[in-house]
Parts: structure tokens; sequence; C-alpha cells
């Protein structure tokens, strides 16, 4: 037993491993490029792939043609680069391709600021792609997250089919940090299931009970037929308004009907308190710090810190809501999330506490907000 | 084998379609090769070129505009025993330009078809990357104003291993795309033909003229010698299988006592060269070797051999949530740069706080006690101040003392550097 010093982008690259990658595209980004030098280390010893996409269109294509060939893969960038992930994202939504996409937000828009951190992102990877159906998000607070999370990541997009982003932000990805990853216990690693019958296959005909479809490779014996043109069952193009209205409710429901199966957060709830405190990512260590200041003054305050984005956990946060009397809401950005609290809170207080400078947002700050806010 | 065309989906393209000719090419192509649909994969993307992968029973993958090459590229590494074949228009060839450049120099084993017929049929006959600038389309003036594109050139210069510029109409099309398929590298087919719902409705163009066009340019027909080496993916397989396993993250075991407890914050601020996150870095181990949780943060600017360098180290004895630093119990100061970056830092310190400084530096105001070093006097050059200033630090017994600092040392260097780097400790815990 031993303690481990890493950053958490290196917690990604092995937590990437331990759930089963075998495949690895990216084009580098300052503050994701050490995630591809840790897969560069890791994938090609152990009969993996690693490539360095022309840019990061060219790398998540490679990645979504190496998933449809049946392995297991991991992309990663940052704002400017996710930004050119955009068609293919749309693609792994409408088409059903599992991919795990790391996006180590940094300061933007645009090109921004490369070393400040920043969660500027939280609604571009929720809605940036076309046609605007559910993806996965979660998002990391520490070290520990940075591993299991994304272990966590690599069994929601073999279940569910669908791209699963990591939430990573400058702050913690690029941040070392001690932690003893053998203490840590990863998911045992799920696999995309294959069809009930391989019999007349129809790459598109959902399980009735998960609502998914089953998968084969491209490359075995059984014809696969993928597409991003809009598809029917069997991987055809459609017309049929009836068939294509029935899948695109269907791509929403398996996601949005399963968040409960996949909820992570961690709640502290106090006694008495009307107030409760919601952040995520780096955020909420500085809002873990506020409320045992508060707590210490004798002052009463719950704490929510979400770790599922997306789809919004809405039974956790509305559950959270009905026992306090008013909400602090508190992100890096100028106010994305919490439009999601706001949507939950009905006639309850919302307050928000917003900051998109490169700079964390310090406990003091937050303990004002809730003092006077 | 037979023909693999798909009897539930046959080609549907306008009558005098090039595409139709390239279709069934292609199926006599696999034919002749014998290959059965499950060893091949058709990938396409967008336009009428894009309606090919669903014409054959094999593997198929259809994609955006442009992106086929790169969905092929990600399938072939996965399943290197499949033929992969993209279709791409003129269009694809445009807004995938970048993909087909790469694709080129990495030689990897696809055959590309380009489905080139100057114009983009299925949007009404717009501008391609090869419109003739005297043909008239749908963009009006614009393709006048640029000169078409030499796929075949472009590919050459960019390494292809195989390419060729060919006759939608030449009777030996189906015999060309097997000896593309069949090449071991990245093959290219440049094929010529007619789109007679758009272009040949304002323009003339006939197989003949097709001929005599192409006659006019540098002959393509097939391996590029110049360009011969082995496949990427074989490639890739040799050298990945000779890399040396991954080391494993350090393991740090437990051997000291810390001489405070609490949460300790530490900054050291000095410039590119001074080795500043390595000595963050050395000092958060000797944390973990007292069983302290620990965070470092970096800050330098993207010139890594010039200007600041910053590193923030959070040591405490309980896990570590906020990892900013707003009143520093340590600040080594080395040169002004750094101190630059966190100028305001020096105002937050408290009378029980140290600032271990480069002993000509001016330092804004402080409240804390200050440690000189005269680094010159003491024969220590510049790359080697912050290690210095460590063992000062160890001898002070803040956050550290000298044990946990030697197995810290231990930890991240071997050999002549370990025994380099304790030297300099021994030498510099004088200066305290």
């Amino acid at each position: 037993m031993g303690i481990n010093f890493m950053e958490g982008n290196e917690a990604i690259a092995r937590g990437a491993l331990a759930a089963g990658c075998r495949f690895f595209a990216g084009y580098p980004i300052t503050p994701a490029t050490t995630i591809f030098n840790t897969m560069l280390q890791l994938l090609p010893p152990s009969g993996g792939i690693c490539l360095q996409g022309e840019d990061e269109i060219a790398s998540m294509g490679f990645c979504l043609g190496a998933s449809m060939g049946g392995l297991k893969v991991m992309t990663a960038t940052s704002g400017p680069g996710l930004s050119l992930y955009s068609e293919q994202i749309s693609f792994a939504v409408g088409s059903e391709i599992p991919i795990v996409i790391i996006n180590v937000q940094r300061l933007g828009p645009s090109t921004g600021s490369a070393t400040r951190g920043a969660d500027g992102d939280i609604q571009f990877m929720r809605w940036g792609n076309s046609g605007g159906l559910p993806v996965i998000v979660l998002a990391p607070v520490d070290l520990s997250d940075c591993y299991l999370l994304t272990a966590h990541a690599f069994n929601l997009a073999e279940t569910y089919r669908c791209p699963v982003f990591i939430a990573a932000n400058k702050e913690i990805s690029m941040t070392r940090e001690s932690v003893d990853l053998q203490s840590l216990a990863l998911p045992v690693p799920s696999h995309r299931a294959a069809p009930v019958t391989t019999e007349a296959f129809m790459p598109f005909a959902a399980d009735p009970g998960t609502g998914v479809p089953g998968f084969l490779p491209m490359g075995g014996e059984v014809l696969v037929r993928q597409t991003s043109s809009t598809h029917g069952a069997e991987g055809y193009i459609t017309v049929d308004p009836g068939q294509i209205g029935r899948n695109q409710a269907r791509l929403v429901d398996k996601l949005e009907s399963a968040v409960q199966r996949f909820t992570f957060y961690e709640a502290d709830w106090q006694t008495g308190a009307e107030t409760l405190l919601v952040a995520y990512g780096v955020t909420a260590r500085a809002a873990v710090a506020a409320v045992a200041r508060l707590r210490s003054q004798g002052r009463l305050v719950s704490l929510l810190v979400l770790k599922t984005l997306w789809p919004v956990p809405e039974a956790l946060i509305s559950g959270a809501l009905a026992d306090h009397r008013r909400v602090v809401v508190v992100e890096m950005n100028m106010g994305q999330y919490v439009r999601e609290i706001r949507r939950l809170a009905g006639a309850k207080a919302v307050v928000f506490l917003g900051q998109m400078n490169g700079e964390l947002i310090r406990p003091e700050q937050i303990m004002e907000v809730i003092i006077h806010g | 084998m037979g023909s693999l065309l798909n009897a539930d989906r046959p080609p549907l393209f306008c009558p005098g379609c090039a595409h139709d000719r390239v279709t069934q090419a292609v199926d006599k192509a696999l034919d002749r090769l014998g290959l059965a649909g499950h060893q091949v994969a058709m990938v396409s993307d967008i336009g009428c070129s894009g309606l090919f992968d669903t014409f054959f029973n094999t593997h198929a993958l259809h994609g955006l505009h442009g992106r086929a090459l790169t969905y092929a590229t990600g399938l072939k590494m996965a399943r290197p025993e499949l033929k992969v074949i993209v279709s791409m228009g003129d269009g694809g060839l445009g807004i995938g330009g970048a993909h087909l450049l790469s694709t080129c120099r990495r030689n990897i084993d696809l055959t590309l078809l380009i489905l080139n017929n100057f114009n983009y049929g299925m949007t009404g006959g717009q501008c391609s990357a090869t419109t003739p600038a005297n043909a008239k389309v749908a963009s009006g003036f614009l393709n006048q104003l640029e000169v078409p594109l030499d796929a075949c050139r472009v590919a050459c210069a960019a390494g292809a291993g195989y390419v060729a510029r060919v006759s939608a109409y030449h009777a030996s099309l189906s015999e060309q795309i097997a000896a593309a398929i069949s090449f071991n590298g990245f093959a290219m087919l440049d094929i010529w033909g007619v789109c007679p719902g758009r272009y040949t409705r304002r323009n003339t163009l006939t197989p003949q003229m097709i001929e005599a066009d192409m006659a006019r340019l540098p002959p393509a027909q097939g391996v590029v010698e110049e360009n011969r080496r082995p496949e990427f993916g074989s490639l890739y397989q040799a050298r990945a299988a000779a890399q040396p396993p991954a080391a494993a993250p350090h393991q740090v075991t437990v051997t000291h006592r810390a001489p405070q407890s609490g949460r300790r914050e530490l900054v050291i601020l000095g410039s590119a060269g001074q080795r500043i996150v390595t000595a963050g870095e050395i000092l958060c181990l000797a944390g973990l070797t007292a069983g302290l949780h620990a965070t470092q943060k970096n800050d330098y600017p993207i010139t890594v051999l010039r200007g600041h360098s910053v590193s923030e180290v959070v040591l405490a004895d309980e896990k570590i949530g906020y990892t900013g630093i707003a009143h520093p119990h340590v600040i080594i100061a080395l040169t002004l740069e750094g101190v630059a970056r966190r100028q305001a830092l020096f105002g937050a310190l408290r009378p029980d706080a140290l600032v271990i400084a480069n002993h000509h530096l001016q330092l804004p105001q402080h409240a804390a006690e200050q440690v000189n070093i005269d680094f010159k006097t003491a024969k220590i050059k510049s790359p080697d101040w912050a290690l210095a200033a460590l063992a000062v630090l160890a001898e002070r017994r803040q956050a550290i003392h000298p044990a946990m600092l030697h197995s810290a040392l231990a930890l991240r260097f071997a050999g002549r550097v370990l025994e380099k780097a304790m030297d300099l400790v021994a030498r510099s815990a004088r200066l305290a």
C-alpha cells in the first residue's frame, strides 16, 4: 500500500485503462494534452491504440470508427476542440456510438486562456449537438473522481450507447494531488450488450427492456450498417414520421428515464438548515470549505455536490429543494447550471454566485453570499 | 463469390450518372478479389456518393461530410483484417482536405474512391474543389476566381502509396479498383465522371472530353515509387509492441512525522529554468512521506524556457478541499519575475509565516520573518536555488524537516542526480 501523487489528467487516463479503454485519439490542447501523453504511455505497450489526429474532428472520427469496430474508445480536448467535435457528437448521439469524451474546461470564450480554469461548457456539452438530444455529463471534484467517474463513464457509454462526457476543469486536471488509487473501488467494467438474436440482425432495433439496441461490431460475420442519416431499425434511411418520432423519443427516454441509476452526488444535509448550497466540479471544494467554516460559526447550511449534471438528476434536486427554503448555486461561469436549478425551484429563492475570470471561487465569497446574499 | 449488390436497395442514381458505373465496377472488383461481404466495409460521407454504402451487402458506415476517412482510419486500426473502402465526392475531397493529406502521409491500408463529377450535385450544382474555372455552375462567377485542384498531384505530394486518375467510362475501371483495393497501403482513385442531373445541364462534358482533359495532366497510374514504404497499421503494431511497459505511478510509504499539524500553504516564486515545478513536487512528496495530503498547482507562461514559474503547494493532515492559497505559511522568493505574479500574497502574510528570499530582491512589504540567502556567495547556481531553499526550509522545520526532504529526493531522483541533490541539500542547510 502506498500513496500516489499525480495530476487529474493522469488519473483520468488510468481510470480509462482500468475500465477497458483500448483506443484513444486526440489532438494536443492545453489543458487536456497530458491525457494524450499518458494514454500514449499506457496503450501501445498493452496492445491498445493511441493516435494523434490531424485535428479534433479527425480524432473523434477515428474514435467513432474504432468504436464501431468494437473497441472502447476515448478522446480528450478543451473548449476550442469541443467546438470542432460538435458534428461528431451529433453522430454519436443519433447513431448510438459509445464514446467517452473528456472535456478539460478552460477559460473561454473561444481560444480564451489555455492555462486558466472555468466551467464554461456546461450547457455546451449538453446542447452542442445538432438535434439537441441528451448526452451524459459527469463532473469530477477531485483526483479520486477523475479516476472513478472516468471508469463509470465507460460503463455508461457501453450500457446506453451514447457519448459520455467528463466535465473536468484545468483546476482539477492539471493540479497534482495525493491519492491512494488502490483504495478506490472501481466499478466492474460493463460491455455493450449483444443483440438477443443475430438472425436478421437489425442494428437499431432496441431491446424493449432497456431501449438500447444490441451491438455487433463491424468486421464480424454479421453485416452491420451504421449511418448518421435518419434511420429505421434496419439502418437504412427512413422518411416515415411515425418511425422517426418513436426513435427520437427512445433516444431521449433511454437516458432521461435511467438517470436515477447513475446519479452521482454527495449530500451533506444539516437539520434545520434553510439554505441549500449547490455546487459541482472544483468549486465544490470551496463549497465544502465554506460550509465547514459557516457551521463552525454556528450557521446552519446544507450542501449538495452534483457529479451527474446531465441528464439533470431531477428527483435528487427536487428532493433537496423540498427540504430547504432557499438555494445558493455556485459555478465557475456566468450562470449555466443555475438555469436547471431555477427551473426546478419554482417559487423558491435561487441565489447565484458565478465567476469566470480564471480564478477559483474562494470559500469566503461563498460564505458572503450565504450570509448576506 | 457473385455480386454483393444489395437487392433490397438497388442503386437509384439519375439516368446517365457516372456513379452508377462506379457502383457496378466496385461490385465486379470485389467479385474479382473473391471478397465476401463481411470482409469489406464501405465507408461513405455526404452527397450522391454518400448513397454508396447502402447499395452493397457489406459492412456499411455512413457519416458526416468530408469525414469518411476519419471513421475508416479508426475502423481499420480496430479491425485490420477488414478491407475498408471509402467513397467520397469532390465535395468531400474539398471539405475533408486535411483528412486526405494526413491519410496520404499515414499510408494506412484504405482505398479511397473519389467520385469526381466537378460539382455539388445534391445541393444544386455549386462549384467544388475540382470545378474548372470556365464551367457554368450554381455558384455564379465564384468558380471563375479559383483554380481546380488535381487530387492526384496533391496525394502524391502528401505521400500516398498508390494514386491513379481514372475515367468512369474506361473499360479497365473495375480492374483498377481491384488493384487499388489489393494495394497494401493508402490507395486513392480519382474517378472522373459526368453528373447529368446538374453539371451537364449547363456544361458539355463527354467521356471523350474527360479522356482528353486527363491526358493533359501529369500521369497518375498506380504505385507511387517515391512513396513506397511500410503500411501504417502494421508499422504501428510493430512499434507499439516494442514500447516498454508504462511505469506504475509513484508509491509513497509513510516513514516520518510532519513537524506541524494542520494545513500549510507554501508558494515558490521563480523563473523558467529554476526547476520550480520539480521543487514543488519534491515538497509534496516530502509531505507524503509524513502521511500528509498534498496538492500542487503550477503557473507558467506558454514559453516554457522564459518568464515566470510559480508553484503553489498545500500540505495538510486532512483531505484538502479548496486548493487556492490566501495566507501562505511559506513563500520562497527567488526572482522578481515570480514575485510579480503573486505580489498580493505578501500583504497577506501573517507574523508567524516565513519568507525565504534571494537576498538582493526588493520584496513587497510583509509582516513575516524573512531569511535571506546569498546564492552567489554560496556558489549555488540558479537552477539549484529552489532546491537549496527547500533545504533551508527543512532546516527551519517549517512544513517539512530534513529527513522528509531526503526521502522525497530519493523518491524523485536516482543515481548521480540523487547524489548531487543530496550534496546540494547538505551544503544549503548551513544557509539556514
